[in-house]
């Protein structure tokens, strides 16, 4: 019962409706009663805090009736656009579509798909036509500003602030090739120097193929070996420029990963390389297939690809998908089907021979040495 | 500043909740905002969302009596609309690109941190009032929110008289001020 006397006095004090004498009295136990006076201090918080809430919930009730009102009224259309943006409109509606059935299938794979500008040894940040995109819309919007609005002069410096900046987009025209995807991959034969990664990523690259180490320099590749069933492929770096490099220092497990096992991997789900870590979650992948493990962890378009390896070294699958809807649930093909897809390249001529060679340098090594060492043999997969 | 006198007497309005300036802000601003959205991988059910996120950032500043804008109100909430969408793109994960190379049109960073907070303290007061139950929820609310007289809602809500009525929402007051500290402290 007192602390509701005292919220009262609280909430009375708080809106100024007490008397002076009140105030005063009130005042003056607060000073005297260091602990009420705490308790004071949290009701008159509270009560700001409610106060902000109850504006705000009155504010948006007011919008929503505002809303409401011109949606009526047909100024607010839920309908497409006219001209161009209708377009776009339908894109996104139909890309919605396509989502929903990704979340039905129930995964999705992660292949980062856009424009990147590729085989270019320049070291441009990368940028998405998005960001074109909407450069030239601000650009379109502003525009029309002008011609509707009053403003004139205003919104017209801020154009002309704009037009000062260099766009950076620019220079990127004078890329050669565009990719429109990235991935990951890593190399498992140092002699032939073929690379693994998914079949689904591949699949993107029509007419080249290209991989990107993580100093940027890139290499021409063809895929060997592609099978849409297990998604994977193997790419045999073709390009005369690409040094050999020092055996690898993971090994590839030849059976399953253990439930719990910790794992860490590296990709290139921006323009650096990208690690993370996690563990082995589920012995199965989506709906139980056996073709994969689960991971809990956290992977993002263009981790497709990514080796995934345990504190031993050993590489026990290659990142494939994640869950929709779900956070941190991801897909990895295990290991043992890579030596699977090597017996299938082997019945190709000239590469009857191949082996994986590796020596197992990460076992008892630290992190950062680890990621040192494997850094090198993982590489960006582009192309269009 | 140089805010046109228009505009100045929009943003008095809007601090006062005056339902036409609401209207005026929405005609002249919405579909602008609208087509910026839906031609950046958003629906027009996200650029309502991000539009009324806006006013919200809009109204807070209305509201200081100092406030000034340095720029033409179209200016202001493209800018603020574009950075909020900026971000949940960001947050949906539709694209992984960073937006540094995005120039602002009008700095508003530090609007928007201010907004960060007011929304998260807002979420979470809403959060402990959904807990609260019933009819403690709607007690408040009509009290709080729709700012009705005690007298009005011990009618409404069967007490026998006013006094009984404000019993009843100090009690219900000292369970939301419990829930809301136990998230608010949670959340610092």
């Amino acid at each position: 019962m007192d602390d509701i006397l005292l919220i009262d006095a609280a909430e009375r004090y708080v809106k100024g409706e007490m008397t002076t004498e009140e105030k005063t009295y009130f005042e003056e136990i607060r000073k005297n009663n260091p602990e009420l006076d705490q308790l004071v201090v949290e009701h008159i918080f509270f009560f700001n805090e409610l106060n902000k809430y109850s504006d705000t919930k009155s504010f948006k009730h007011t919008l929503t009736e505002t809303v409401a009102k011109l949606t009526n009224e047909g100024f607010i259309s839920k309908a497409p656009l006219k001209g161009k943006a209708k377009l776009v409109y339908i894109w996104n509606r139909s890309k919605r579509t396509i989502a929903v059935a990704a979340s039905i299938a129930g995964i999705v794979s992660i292949v980062s798909v856009g424009a990147i500008s590729s085989y270019t040894k320049s070291k441009e940040p990368d940028t998405k036509l998005l960001v074109q995109k909407i450069h030239e819309q601000d650009q379109q919007i502003k525009q029309q500003a002008v011609k509707t609005n009053q403003i004139e002069n205003k919104v017209n410096a801020v154009i002309e602030d704009s037009k000062k900046h260099p766009v950076v987009i620019e220079k990127e025209k004078q890329a050669p090739i565009e990719s429109k995807f990235r991935a990951t991959g890593f190399l498992i034969d140092n002699v032939n120097n073929f690379i693994v990664t998914n079949a689904h990523v591949v699949k993107e690259a029509q007419h080249h193929l290209i991989v990107e180490n993580n100093k940027g320099e890139q290499f021409q590749a063809e895929a060997v070996y592609v099978s849409a069933i297990n998604d994977l492929a193997i790419l045999k770096v073709t390009d005369k420029d690409f040094k050999q490099l020092p055996p690898m220092p993971y090994s590839i497990r030849k059976t399953n990963a253990e439930l719990g096992e910790q794992i860490f991997m590296l990709g290139y789900p921006k323009q650096e390389i990208v690690y993370g870590e996690g563990y082995v979650s589920a012995k199965n992948g989506y709906k139980m297939d056996t073709i994969y493990c689960q991971l809990s962890t956290a992977a993002n378009e263009g981790n497709s690809g990514s080796p995934v390896i345990n504190r031993n070294g050993e590489l026990l699958g290659i990142i494939t998908s994640r869950e929709t809807g779900t956070e941190g649930v991801v897909y990895a093909i295990k290991s043992p089907n890579i030596y699977n897809a090597i017996e299938e390249v082997k019945k190709i001529k000239d590469y009857e021979k191949i082996k994986i060679t590796s020596t197992p340098a990460l076992k008892g090594t630290d992190r950062p040495t680890q990621i040192k060492k494997v850094q090198d043999y993982v590489f960006m997969i582009k192309g269009n | 500043m140089n805010t046109s006198s228009p505009e100045k007497s929009l943003l008095e309005g809007l601090a006062r909740e005056d339902k036409d300036a609401i209207e005026r802000i929405y005609r002249d601003n919405y579909n602008m905002v609208q087509s910026m959205i839906v031609n950046n991988s958003g629906t027009t059910d996200d650029a309502a969302d991000i539009f009324q996120e806006a006013m919200i950032v809009l109204f807070e500043k209305s509201k200081n009596p100092d406030f000034e804008l340095n720029c033409a109100l179209k200016t202001y909430i493209y800018s603020v609309c574009r950075r909020l969408w900026l971000k949940k793109l960001q947050q949906m994960q539709r694209f992984t690109r960073q937006t540094e190379d995005f120039e602002q049109v009008v700095p508003i960073e530090e609007e928007l941190e201010f907004h960060e907070k007011r929304q998260n303290d807002f979420s979470i007061m809403e959060n402990a009032m959904s807990k609260i139950g019933e009819p403690c929820k709607s007690l408040l609310e009509a009290y709080y929110i729709q700012k009705k007289q005690m007298q009005q809602i011990a009618t409404e809500f069967g007490y026998t008289n006013a006094d009984n009525a404000k019993t009843q929402k100090y009690k219900c007051l000292v369970r939301l001020k419990k829930l809301f500290f136990a998230q608010y402290k949670n959340g610092k």
